[in-house]
């Protein structure tokens, strides 16, 4: 028996990119931060082609998880269109096999930078998102080591102190995206630049959701059924944007997160975020098949 | 939970106080900070509803019991206890860092006489308060608020500058807030590290008799560390007299300062008047 016997060919698991060392630390550590919810775990951030910030921790995680079988979505604000949801979708197909989608349905894995789609995802997908800064103590605490044990300690007092001063002085908490939310009732995570529109489908979701840093060199992970709350004060409730009553003028869907378009002359108008959700209504609406699936919020309230 | 530590060699005459069970018991604590003793085998007590002085030169070891008192530091050697209802943690020097912070936050409030290390300056005066309050786990956005009004207001700080910033106030003004703070969740003990220190005699007065005011309404039992004898005698119900991190005496604060024993204190007296 010798070694060669007891191995794979190379071109056979070199699928994804990555090396296989890099891909086993990277499992490890996503095995790890789906067992601590909401707690940063660091890792040893490789080198993609493709600049730091720019989705690179995202990258890794999608390219350890993939293989040959699966099906690929990846979404930019929302949109698969973007010039790097493209470049990064036809990438990760290129080296691992997997073939492209703009179907949330369809896919087993979804990339996004700050968006959850519409959609609801199932127990059988993977939403993996791009995080610029981890640290939600980051404003209030510079200093990482003294943050990491505030962690320890559950020490969120400063967070919530900044949420109060938010209220005293503007009158309403402000905070619009990556809203500081309580995973587990023990960790506190940044969600990514979502907007507060998406955090309520983190919350005991069906999907598992990793949340990976690659400049920062960390991440996290919400496993499914998780409760992701949002810290509020007990008696100011959280709020979503106000993006109930507007309707998307190419799609004529309502009561979706929706993009603002400055128009001519003034005023504004609206398409809707999740740029698939409004070719899949257009195609209905013009009679071809597509499918619509359970959607998150329905007429504008979050219902699932 | 007994706390008799077999001490008062030193307390001489104090048996009005010295009948009801001690709040705060420490035996034998020391301390060094690369060459310098800073404190030598120092056993204190300090009694409920009491104002206990601590009064020294610079270097005699004061601010470092205080810190200790605060479980800022842990001494090498030394027991600390602290008799509070439904508690009993022991030596508070074994607890860890978390169980220490939660101690502090709810049953210890400070002053220091440096605003900065006690207050967040980019924050509001009632976020300042507000912020003790949320440690303690309150989510009540109406109560914070509610309860930073009344800590600022019984420590007389004017409310409608409750939302201004520490940086935008007088120094006078930062020590109301930092009193305020450390009162907030009506502490068992409150630490005053020479909290009128830097201020004019005006403002001093001031804040001693909000101190007085506190100290007579609530029966707050406080640790009074100061160079300033004037101030010591008139806040404190006992002295403790502090030199090259020894207790050199200690007793009821008239009679330390009519009929001091040790020759340093009677030197601190004499040099006051």
């Amino acid at each position: 028996m010798s070694l060669a016997s007891l191995t794979k060919p190379w071109a056979a698991t070199s699928y994804g990119f990555l090396d296989a060392s890099a891909k086993r630390e990277l499992r490890r550590k996503m095995l790890k931060a789906i067992s601590v919810p909401g707690c940063q775990m660091p890792y040893a951030s490789r080198e993609v082609p493709m600049a730091r910030g720019w989705g690179t921790g995202g990258l890794q995680v999608t390219l350890t998880l993939v293989n040959p079988n699966s099906s690929v979505k990846v979404i930019d604000q929302g949109a698969d269109d973007g010039v790097n949801a493209a470049s990064i979708r036809r990438f990760i197909s290129r080296v691992s096999g997997a073939s492209e989608t703009w179907d949330t349905l369809a896919a087993s894995i979804v990339q996004s930078r700050h968006r959850v789609p519409e959609e609801v995802m199932g127990e059988d997908q993977v939403l993996v998102l791009q995080v610029p800064n981890p640290e939600p103590l980051r404003g209030v605490e510079p200093n990482i080591s003294v943050a990491r044990q505030m962690h320890a300690d559950a020490d969120y007092g400063k967070l919530w102190l900044t949420l109060y001063e938010q209220i005293v002085r503007k009158g309403r908490i402000m905070q619009g995206a990556a809203y500081p939310s309580m995973v587990n009732g023990r960790h506190v995570m940044t969600p990514s630049p979502i907007p507060r529109w998406d955090v309520p489908k983190l919350n005991m979701a069906r999907h598992l959701t990793f949340l990976s840093a690659g400049r920062e060199k960390r991440l996290f992970a919400v496993p499914p059924f998780t409760r992701v709350e949002p810290l509020v004060f007990s008696d100011r409730p959280y709020r979503v944007e106000d993006h109930a009553d507007l309707t998307c003028r190419r799609s004529n869907v309502s009561g979706f997160f929706m993009n603002e378009l400055p128009i001519d002359g003034g005023g504004s108008a609206f398409e809707v975020s999740d740029s698939n959700l409004g070719i899949k209504a257009i195609r209905q609406a013009e009679g071809a098949p597509a499918e619509i699936g359970k959607t998150w919020y329905r007429n504008g309230e979050f219902s699932a | 939970m007994s706390l008799d530590l077999g001490l008062p060699a030193l307390d001489r005459a104090a048996p009005r106080l010295m009948r009801a069970e001690p709040l705060l018991a420490m035996r034998d604590i020391s301390k060094t900070y690369g060459d310098v003793r800073a404190l030598r085998h120092v056993d204190a007590v300090v009694y409920s509803g009491e104002v206990m002085g601590i009064v020294g030169e610079s270097g005699s070891g004061k601010s470092t019991l205080l810190r200790m008192m605060n479980l800022e530091d842990t001494p090498e050697s030394g027991d600390y206890r602290l008799r509070l209802p439904q508690r009993d943690d022991g030596n508070l020097f074994d607890l860890g860092r978390y169980d220490r912070r939660m101690l502090c936050a709810r049953h210890i409030g400070i002053v220091y006489q440096n605003p900065h290390l006690g207050l967040l300056m980019r924050h509001s005066s009632s976020g300042n308060v507000a912020e003790r309050l949320l440690i303690a786990g309150e989510r009540s956005f109406d109560v914070l608020r509610a309860k930073a009004r009344e800590a600022l207001d019984a420590s007389e700080f004017p409310l409608s500058r409750m939302d201004a910033r520490p940086i935008e106030l007088s120094g006078g003004m930062q020590q109301r807030v930092q009193l305020a703070k450390a009162i907030a969740l009506e502490p068992a003990l409150l630490l005053l590290d020479e909290p009128t220190t830097g201020l004019d005699v005006s403002v001093q007065a001031l804040v001693l008799d909000t101190l007085k005011r506190l100290q007579r309404d609530r029966k707050i039992t406080m640790v009074l560390v100061s160079h300033d004898l004037g101030v010591i005698r008139t806040m404190a119900d006992r002295v403790m007299v502090m030199r090259h991190g020894e207790v050199v005496e200690q007793g009821l604060a008239d009679q330390v300062f009519q009929d001091p024993q040790h020759p340093y204190t009677q030197q601190l007296v004499h040099a006051k008047l």
